[in-house]
């Protein structure tokens, strides 16, 4: 097989694309391709300095490089999420990728706040995912409202994409389809901008990136995942993917310039401030506030009934 | 072959030369749900793996929620 740009030996067949590229031309290849993402949908200004959510996965460490590449301006957060072994892993892995290029990131544990995603979720009835969420987003926005960054980007790809557009499709989740876009302008005075410039990659995409770049990425999965309904939606969108080459990246594209702007006025309200922590919030509490509000009143009571 | 699936960690061995969308296939992989790779070198679908190669089967999904 030879490459569509070189002519030289191909590793890696892109049937979506039509094309099989050398690892040479495919790194390029790629980091032109999120380079259209990110100006098509107006994602950064080139004076930004963006902040990039790392978790050591392919996806955000593959988009780290690759916006490191583009010559903009970035610094890594990454958040230890207190999933065992798994978390200390994702954690080093993020690390050692910023410390041999001699780049900035901030590390926050969820455990040193007290709020490790294990211990939420036994001491709560929320699943895991759910507590995660809620502590992600929350430590996303306040750590970059707090530093000043005006951006973060976050490595969902295609696939992550495509399964919550399947998702709130089944479900007709139509407030969450009017949100569903690659670029989330600030509904509050204290959100940032939040941008997802591998919207149009695939998974398979950035792990190749990834190899061809020697990225060395954590290649477990979370223990949290197994059984995930998202998973379930990915496999359905890849037997169509293989039967149709196309199908999810013009399933979500489509969706972008031809339905979602239809759906728009369907945002809901603005949410108002957390009484608590000062955050935006739906209610009296933001979800994070109450998640830790739940975990201490359950501590205090486990810890009571043990002395 | 040697097949060495990840991030599983488990050892398979097939007989014979293969091509890769066959190994695939055989072990239960969509196209482009997991890298082939031999060494220092990705694998694309259409190629073949010769019968005493040594491969790594890496799934690429991710999932959560």
């Amino acid at each position: 097989m030879k490459c569509t740009r070189c002519g030289g030996r191909a590793e890696i067949k892109l049937r979506q694309h039509n094309a099989a590229f050398c690892r040479d031309c495919y790194v390029p290849f790629i980091q032109r391709q999120v380079e259209r993402s990110i100006s098509k949908q107006k994602m950064i200004e080139p004076d930004e300095h963006v902040l990039v959510a790392v978790s050591g996965g392919k996806d955000s460490l593959a988009l780290w490089d690759i916006l490191i590449e583009l010559g903009y301006q970035t610094t890594g957060l990454h958040l230890g999420l207190g999933i065992g072994e798994y978390s200390d892993r994702s954690t080093d892995t993020a690390l050692a990728f910023a410390q041999q290029r001699g780049l900035q990131l901030i590390n926050v544990s969820l455990r040193d706040e007290g709020l490790a995603v294990d211990e939420a979720t036994a001491f709560t009835n929320r699943p895991a995912c759910s507590a995660c969420g809620t502590l992600k987003r929350y430590y996303f926005d306040k750590l970059a409202l707090d530093r000043g960054f005006p951006v973060i980007a976050t490595g969902h790809n295609l696939d992550d994409e495509a399964a919550r557009l399947l998702g709130n499709v089944l479900h007709w989740q139509v407030e969450y389809l009017s949100r569903q876009h690659p670029v989330l302008q600030p509904t509050h005075e204290k959100f940032v901008r939040k941008v997802k410039p591998l919207y149009r990659t695939t998974e398979y995409e950035s792990a190749a990136y990834c190899f061809f770049r020697k990225i060395d990425y954590v290649i477990e999965e979370c223990p949290n995942s197994v059984g995930a309904t998202q998973l379930t939606h990915k496999h359905v969108l890849n037997q169509l993917e293989a039967a149709s080459p196309g199908s999810k990246l013009q399933f979500v594209q489509e969706f972008i310039d031809k339905a979602q702007p239809l759906l728009r006025d369907d945002a809901g309200d603005s949410p108002g401030t957390c009484e608590n922590c000062g955050m935006p919030s739906y209610s009296e509490l933001c979800a994070r506030c109450r998640l830790v509000r739940e975990v201490t009143a359950k501590r205090e009571r486990k810890e009571a009934r043990a002395s | 072959m040697q097949i060495t699936i990840l991030p599983e960690r488990k050892q398979v061995e097939l007989t014979g030369r293969r091509r890769v969308s066959d190994i695939l296939s055989e072990l239960g992989y969509l196209p482009g749900t997991a890298m082939v790779i031999r060494g220092d070198e990705l694998i694309p679908e259409g190629e073949m793996v010769e019968a005493d190669d040594e491969i790594e089967v890496r799934s690429v999904i991710s999932g959560g929620l």
